[in-house]
């Protein structure tokens, strides 16, 4: 033994005064951490992962769950997440693989930002009673109009507008593939989407046929794997999405495990079942700006011109001047993925340590645009981080046009961000694609609460814009006279363009 | 507060300043003496053809000399005097005010489609971002603005703008929040033949700001009016939209007003929607802005300060109060108030 066994992540324990041993903990654990002995239920804790869906099941509150109940030594460098990646390492030899997003305790700038109201000088609006309007339009948008003033006074529109989605709320739902998480997720944000007036992404994974009916809502995607392409999938998309790279893991492809490729997944996707579906680090056609035009305009040919392209890339040192470069080909809208992004799976050290946050990147985005006179040309989509409707109107702020939700919105459908989708074995039913497990989640109730989430943070944005003394999201985007910086240093706020608290 | 009126005779008959001094007083309730000013079109006749640039100096002999350089870099002065002015008992004369009368080289913009008016901006954004203790406030032809801080009839004394005639007047009564006491807060705010006067808080100005500075223009006066200034014109010089198209970008119709107007309707106003989204202005606001030709009277989408009008014979009056109009016009007919968002537009006939 060199290692031996290290501290346990949490313990799990039942309170057997209460438990009334119905063994729906022994039923709902996916991940094997109880079982029923001679009529009492009995733990192994090493197996847990805070998932809590016993917790959620238990009808007794007999289970708690502690996390790190012995610890290592404390240390301020050498920290209980990085000796136990060095244990693992040391065992094994390999890339260590984790799933949702960075875990590592950055500042989060968001929590650093705060929103204005109006007092006496101008009057907040009220979103019960005055119009309010969330409605965006996503994609190109022509730098000035050419009227016609005829002889009797009407005016002519010269000018033509290209097809642009219409949404009637700025929040819409990221590119989460069929494979990453269950066709039963899928649906149900897809209903949820459907009802609220917006959008999802399918993700690399193709478009299942089940959901045909919501196609109207669905931006597919075409990432460098190709999984799940072909002309029937780009024609059912509301809108095409290159993705050239994702904020959870900048500068690497997708990674599918095998074990979650079965035979429903693998017809979807077009790979063949129980093999991992790894794909490229870039595109093999584009190694420069200039292939990726060529990427769009050839999605654009496919589909007649009238569907908008997207262009998805990592938020990294140098969007700003990359996502100039992707305003300069047909592209409709330029999708900035923030380091917080989540992912089903991804190497830790990428996870954790490659990209930059979203709110720093959008900003230097929207004002790189700008000076090059092109920002209205071309919409901008933020994603990666955004929890709640404060997120939402400050990314606005800084300039983007819309947010995509991810984990957000698997939490709306009971995720409770424990971090191993990689393993498949999803207790949600959520990243999984095990029947019995993908079974508890049922659309109905889980498109439900997702269409309430992005309700709730749609009338909670209305009315930080009507405090703001803002009937139009228009006036938000890119409005940082309304943002305030607390406690954020000097060069940050140069980055973001917002002034401090009190000035 | 604030507030504002603007006078255009349609056929040029031109009138002396003393009756807006008038109506401007009449409306000292929505101000508080700490700025005023007035602009008239049609003032320099015998310089009608040159760019009339009026500048504050806090120091004339710092820095008109660098002035007197970048227009002789980029033209002819053909005349220059200090702006004559009384010695008024309430008006602590903090800068002194000149104006140049002003000819560009046009063949020093050779790509440009209007070099003149291009040499002129250039001019006011500079001398505004880079030369400290100096502020060009008025650049058009034939167009004097005289702003200051004190009560409108103060201010009026103080430039003795009775003297003046013109055949389109803006005054403006200020109550200021953010530059009390900086002359150069005062309205109205002008660039090339542009003037505006507003009261209100443009909510929307970080965005507005943002969206003009892309073209090049650059707001120096810390405050939300000049954005309307560039915007006009940005919209209407630049890009050839009319007053009523342009207005329509600033101040648009609902979403709901636009799904229900038929098609090609529809279509031309989302259509301006889309390409103007950033020129958008949000917040309680009534403005008048004019140029050579036409004075155009517009509020917020929901109309959240007021706005009059009126009409006698060839004049059209536009005020935030009624009884402002009536000074200036005792029979003045067909008072009306504008629905939020719909432009008051009065153009010359001859």
């Amino acid at each position: 033994m060199s290692i031996g066994t290290v501290p346990m992540k949490f313990r799990v324990s039942i309170d057997q005064e209460q438990c009334m041993a119905c063994a729906r903990c022994v039923e709902n654990c996916s991940y094997g951490v109880f079982r029923m002995e001679n009529g009492v239920v009995r733990v192994n804790p090493r197996h847990c992962v805070a998932c809590h869906r016993c917790l959620a099941m238990c009808p007794r509150d007999a289970i708690s769950i502690e996390e790190r109940p012995v610890d290592y030594r404390s240390h301020p460098l050498w920290t209980t997440e990085v000796k136990e990646a060095i244990f693992n390492q040391a065992r094994t030899g390999k890339i260590i693989v984790a799933g949702m997003g960075n875990a590592l305790p950055y500042p989060v700038i968001f929590d650093r930002l705060v929103l204005d109201a109006c007092q006496v000088t101008n009057p907040s609006i009220d979103p019960l009673r005055e119009p309010m309007e969330l409605r965006t339009y996503l994609g190109k948008k022509p730098s000035h109009l050419d009227l016609l003033t005829k002889e009797n006074g009407d005016v002519e529109l010269v000018s033509t507008l290209v097809p642009n989605l219409k949404l009637d709320t700025p929040i819409m739902i990221g590119h989460m593939s069929y494979g990453a998480i269950s066709l039963n997720a899928q649906t149900s944000l897809a209903k949820a989407v459907n009802e609220i007036g917006t959008f999802m992404g399918t993700g690399e994974g193709g478009l299942h046929e089940s959901l045909y009916p919501y196609q109207g809502n669905m931006i597919v995607q075409v990432a460098s794997g190709r999984f799940g392409v072909d002309i029937n999938y780009l024609e059912r998309g509301a809108a095409i999405e290159i993705k050239i790279g994702q904020g959870a893991k900048p500068g690497i492809g997708g990674h599918l495990p095998g074990e979650k490729v079965n035979k429903e997944v693998s017809v979807t996707r077009m790979i063949p079942e129980g093999s991992d579906a790894i794909s490229p680090a870039p595109h093999h056609d584009i190694y420069s700006i200039e292939d990726l035009k060529q990427l769009v305009r050839g999605l654009k040919e496919a589909t007649e011109w009238k569907k908008p392209v997207f262009v998805k890339i990592a938020a990294v040192h140098n969007s700003a001047a990359i996502a100039a470069g992707i305003a300069r080909s047909s592209a409709d809208a330029i999708v900035i993925d923030g380091f917080r992004g989540g992912t089903g799976a991804a190497p830790r050290v990428f996870r954790d340590h490659v990209g930059i946050p979203v709110e720093a990147a959008i900003a230097s985005v929207d004002a790189k645009l700008r000076q090059q006179g092109i920002r209205n040309e071309v919409s901008v989509i933020a994603s990666g981080g955004i929890r709640e409707s404060a997120d939402v109107a400050k990314i606005i702020a800084l300039g983007a046009d819309a947010v995509y939700i991810g984990t957000a919105a698997l939490i709306a459908l009971g995720c409770r961000v424990c971090g191993t989708c990689n393993r498949g074995v999803c207790a949600w039913g959520i990243a999984t694609q095990r029947a019995d497990l993908v079974s508890r989640l049922d659309p109905e109730i889980g498109s439900k609460q997702v269409a309430n989430l992005i309700h709730g943070w749609t009338d909670e944005l209305a009315e930080l814009m009507g405090a703001a003394g803002i009937n139009s999201i228009e006036s938000l985007r890119g409005n940082r006279d309304r943002l305030r910086s607390y406690m954020l240093d000097e060069a940050l706020m140069t980055v973001l363009d917002v002034k401090s608290v009190g000035a | 507060m604030c507030g504002i009126i603007g006078v255009i005779d349609r056929k040029r008959e031109l009138m002396d300043g003393s009756s807006i001094k008038q109506a401007l007083s009449r409306m000292d309730e929505r101000g508080s003496g700490e700025g005023a000013g007035y602009v008239a079109y049609g003032v320099f006749p015998e310089f009608k053809n040159y760019y009339a640039i009026h500048v504050f100096f806090d120091n004339i002999h710092e820095s008109k000399g660098l002035v007197d350089k970048l227009l002789s870099e980029w033209g002819t002065v053909v005349h220059d005097e200090e702006i004559p002015t009384s010695d008024h008992a309430k008006i602590r004369k903090v800068h002194t005010p000149w104006r140049y009368f002003f000819k560009p080289d046009a063949t020093l913009m050779p790509r440009s489609t209007a070099p003149e008016e291009d040499i002129v901006t250039h001019i006011v954004m500079k001398v505004n971002t880079t030369m400290p203790g100096v502020l060009v406030f008025s650049s058009g032809k034939n167009i004097g603005v005289f702003k200051a801080s004190g009560w409108p009839e103060d201010v009026a004394d103080f430039y003795k703008i009775h003297e003046y005639k013109g055949y389109i007047w803006l005054g403006h009564n200020r109550y200021p929040t953010n530059t009390p006491g900086w002359w150069g807060g005062a309205h109205p705010f002008n660039l090339l033949n542009w003037s505006v006067v507003h009261n209100g808080e443009i909510t929307s100005y970080g965005t507005n700001r943002r969206y003009i500075e892309s073209y090049g223009y650059r707001c120096t006066m810390f405050t939300d009016t000049e954005v309307v200034a560039y915007l006009v014109d940005l919209l209407v010089r630049r890009h050839g939209l009319s007053a009523e198209m342009a207005v329509k970008a600033l101040a648009p119709s609902f979403w709901d007003e636009i799904d229900r107007m038929p098609e090609k309707e529809r279509l031309l106003h989302t259509a301006i929607r889309l390409t103007y989204g950033p020129a958008l202005m949000n917040g309680p606001f009534a403005i008048v802005v004019a140029n050579e030709n036409s004075i155009v009277g517009f509020t917020d989408r929901i109309k959240l300060r007021p706005l009059v009008s009126g009409e006698c014979g060839n004049r059209l009056y536009i005020s935030s109060e009624e009884a402002a109009i009536r000074t200036m016009e005792p029979n003045v007919e067909r008072i009306t108030m504008p629905r939020a968002g719909s432009p008051v537009i009065g153009r010359l006939i001859a």
